[in-house]
């Protein structure tokens, strides 16, 4: 009669606390046998406080972050190669080749990346040529501006971040960016991804994504994979400082930046 | 009583759906989840501790990640101080799993246990280990 | 009251089972959408909202539409309405639900859609959108029933009515505003970067809604005894006339702004509508039976006696209802994507589990909408028997 007393009572305090209720009542801790209960109150004076978090001392600071590529030095095809490989890769970008693709970094004809460009009469060299594109991590972003949870949102060095937790998959940065880069995932990326890099989350269907300038290297102290990989042919800096590299080469050179006209102060510059 | 028939039945069906989480887990075993800490890391490690107390992290460590996702992803802050004062980078891959390289015997324990499933696994890369074995 | 629904006819069963049945097919390829995520769709990089969004944008209108019987009833006291306006109302309630189904399909992460609410971004138009599309369907919800109420208990409305009336006004026409400016705000889009979209939309929208809510009557009609009076209907085809031919104005002044300065990108997306562009011309051949049912509408419309004849008004609001939602219930959204920012053009065309879910949530809104008019109409056969 005991017995099959507390086996009931097994039954319903195991199925209700566990089945039910632990999503709601915060804590695993009755999983190690009920009635363990933490102390919370004992760790408070025990002096705990939770998320003490600081920045890597090596990280890379700056008010807003800008690149100047410089295409005169993309001469050859594996110019541009080697830095959109190297993002493809250390990102997990899927593969995918219908239309609809994700692209982080990648090319276009200089027709197609500034078509308000566009002259018939152009010189042939420049108008054969081929552009790199990526997020111009706009000073006043119209994705940011959009999206109705902070899912992309300005981070304190300019960068427009991508938070793919908090994405609802609405897409209406997409609509709001008019550069076109974003990609949305329409499926699960993964079969798309040759090899993973397990260091860096790959992304899941239903959310958007983008080029960050690498922010998780700025933040170690690195450069933008893109960047290193160019060899000196794009260079990034904050565009504030006026003693950056990138300022040195804006203010020697003449350059351009996609549909300036719209006001989104567009921070990836070219050299052309 | 008017209608007893169709409500007599209308109560069973009614009691029978409130009792459900019971009857689905009755006959079901109900082995104690026992995480492993049994990985080649953790077992060169002379005082086994993990960033917080075993209680601390067993009851918050949901709720630790989040943090921690915020503030790496939101406030460029890779780094967290623990109670101990001890520093380590923020980060599910190159923290977690260094040491837990075990998902299957340490995470999904209790997390098949009380049967929830996050949805870690969807982005984040699982430790090495089970990547070699084919998952 | 709400009692109403559950007694009918064999006939009103057979329908709610069929509109049952056909759901659970529908809703079949929702959950494939959810395994597999939204490449189920016809949606891509570059177009990438689809008939999902033009939908609920087209639904916004007919929602907001109530208020074209809501004025004369309740502004200006116009009593021919009183066995309609309810009708409206209901048929509100039922399209604001399919609007947030509509969003809520098109989510990539429909489990994270409290993250509106967590983590609301007021500086989003599309947190406003949520605010006031709930707001009025709570409003409609209030007005609606608590006046059928009433008038099945031979009472007066409660006074604090009275001031949500005069709220849901001036909410109805917040709703596609606020809905235009989902589009009208960006600034890579010039098709929809238009002062006078808003304008269009509540156009589109007055003339659409209630053409919708006439045949929907006509066809009601057929199966139940109670009639909404013919005054009513010539007044309502009356405001849906005016309503066509001030939206087409504001089409043409469009068009006129757009060819007139030869600004390319003004004039891409309706080049690519009504002839092609750069040899794709899929939609082509939509947006002239658009252009042909919007001028056989009006031309049945504008002349009174051939209004007032009831088969032919049938055929110019079928023709109406057709046509605006070529344009806005498909090509508006397509064509705002087109071209797309490297000057090239990617067409859409949804696939079919894309329009079965469509239709699912169609069904959802017609089994509301069955529901509530039963409701309605079973209190206003009694009432006015």
């Amino acid at each position: 009669m005991d017995i099959d007393k507390r086996k009931f009572l097994k039954v319903i305090g195991i199925t209700s606390a566990l089945w039910v209720g632990s999503r709601f009542t915060g804590g695993l801790s009755s999983v190690f046998g009920i009635g363990d209960t933490l102390d919370k109150k004992a760790l408070a004076d025990a002096g705990f406080e939770i998320s003490k978090t600081l920045p890597d001392p090596k990280a890379l600071i700056g008010k807003q972050w800008a690149v100047a590529i410089d295409l005169r030095q993309f001469k050859t095809p594996d110019d541009y190669k080697k830095c959109i490989n190297v993002c493809d890769k250390i990102h997990n970008i899927p593969d995918i080749h219908t239309k609809q693709d994700v692209k982080w970094i990648w090319e276009e004809p200089y027709d197609n990346a500034f078509p308000e460009q566009h002259n018939n009469y152009m010189e042939g060299q420049l108008k054969d040529k081929s552009v790199i594109l990526m997020c111009n991590q706009c000073e006043f972003p119209p994705c940011v501006r959009v999206c109705p949870t902070g899912a992309t949102f300005k981070r304190h060095d300019g960068i427009v971040m991508m938070d793919y937790h908090r994405c609802i998959g609405c897409r209406y940065c997409m609509a709001g960016c008019p550069y076109g880069s974003r990609s949305f995932n329409f499926r699960d990326p993964r079969p798309f991804i040759k090899k993973i890099d397990p260091d860096y989350p790959t992304r899941t269907k239903g959310v958007v994504e983008k080029c960050d300038f690498c922010a998780e290297r700025l933040d170690k102290g690195l450069m933008p994979a893109c960047v290193e990989a160019s060899k000196g042919a794009m260079v990034f800096g904050d565009i504030k400082d006026p003693n950056s590299d990138v300022r040195r080469i804006l203010s020697n050179n003449f350059s351009i930046r996609r549909k300036p006209e719209l006001g989104t102060q567009p921070n990836v510059f070219y050299i052309i | 009583m008017y209608n007893s028939g169709k409500i007599i039945t209308g109560l069973i069906i009614f009691v029978g759906l409130v009792t459900l989480p019971f009857w689905y887990s009755i006959g079901k075993a109900n082995i104690k989840p026992d995480p492993s800490l049994n990985t080649p890391v953790i077992n060169q490690m002379k005082v086994k501790h993990c960033i917080e107390s075993k209680q601390f992290m067993i009851d918050n460590h949901m709720e630790l990640l989040n943090e921690w996702r915020n503030a790496v992803v939101r406030d460029n802050k890779t780094i967290y101080v623990s109670t101990t004062g001890q520093y380590f980078t923020m980060s599910l891959e190159d923290t977690c799993f260094h040491c837990h390289s075990n998902e299957k015997q340490f995470c999904n324990q209790c997390h098949s246990y009380v049967n929830i499933q996050p949805y870690c696994w969807e982005c984040h890369v699982k430790p090495a280990e089970e990547i070699a074995n084919g998952h | 009251m709400i009692e109403k629904a559950f007694y009918g006819s064999k006939k009103y069963w057979i329908w709610i089972l069929f509109l049952l049945a056909f759901l659970g097919l529908c809703f079949h390829f929702y959950l494939m959408q959810l395994n597999q995520g939204l490449t189920i769709t016809g949606m891509s990089r570059n177009v990438s909202w689809g008939l999902y969004i033009a939908q609920f944008t087209y639904l916004v209108g007919v929602a907001a539409s109530a208020v074209m019987l809501v004025i004369p009833y309740y502004l200006h006291h116009y009593k021919a309405f009183s066995r309609m306006i309810i009708l409206g109302e209901f048929m509100a309630i039922a399209a604001v639900t399919m609007c947030m189904l509509f969003i809520f399909v098109d989510l990539g992460q429909p489990m994270r859609v409290m993250n509106v609410i967590l983590h609301p971004q007021l500086h989003s138009v599309m947190f406003w959108d949520m605010t006031v599309l709930s707001g009025y369907l709570v409003l409609n919800l209030l007005i609606g029933w608590t006046t059928l109420e009433s008038e099945r208990k031979n009472v007066a409305p409660p006074s604090w009515v009275k001031p949500l009336i005069y709220l849901s006004v001036v909410w109805a026409i917040s709703i596609h505003t606020v809905t235009a400016f989902l589009y009208a705000g960006l600034p890579g889009r010039p098709y929809w970067l238009s002062a006078i979209m808003a304008a269009r939309f509540l156009a589109g929208a007055f003339c659409a809604g209630p053409a919708i809510l006439l045949l929907l009557v006509f066809l009601v009609q057929k199966f139940v005894k109670y009639r909404v009076g013919e005054e009513s209907i010539q007044t309502l085809s009356k405001i849906v006339t005016y309503a066509m031919s001030a939206n087409v104005f504001f089409l043409l002044l469009e068009i006129f702004t757009a060819f007139y300065s030869r600004i390319p990108e003004d004039m891409n997306a309706f080049r690519y509508l009504f002839v092609g562009l750069d040899g794709h011309t899929t939609l082509v051949p939509y947006m002239w039976v658009s252009a042909g049912l919007a001028i056989v509408s009006l031309a049945i419309l504008i002349p009174p006696q051939l209004r007032n004849n009831t088969k032919l008004l049938t055929v110019a609001l079928i023709a109406l209802v057709i046509s605006t939602w070529i344009d806005k219930g498909f090509s508006l959204i397509a064509a705002g994507f087109v071209p797309n920012p490297f000057d090239r053009v990617t067409e859409y065309l949804p696939t079919f589990p894309e329009i079965m879910i469509v239709l699912g949530v169609y069904t959802i809104g017609i089994l509301i909408l069955t529901i509530l008019w039963k409701v309605a109409i079973s209190v206003k056969e009694k009432t006015t028997a």
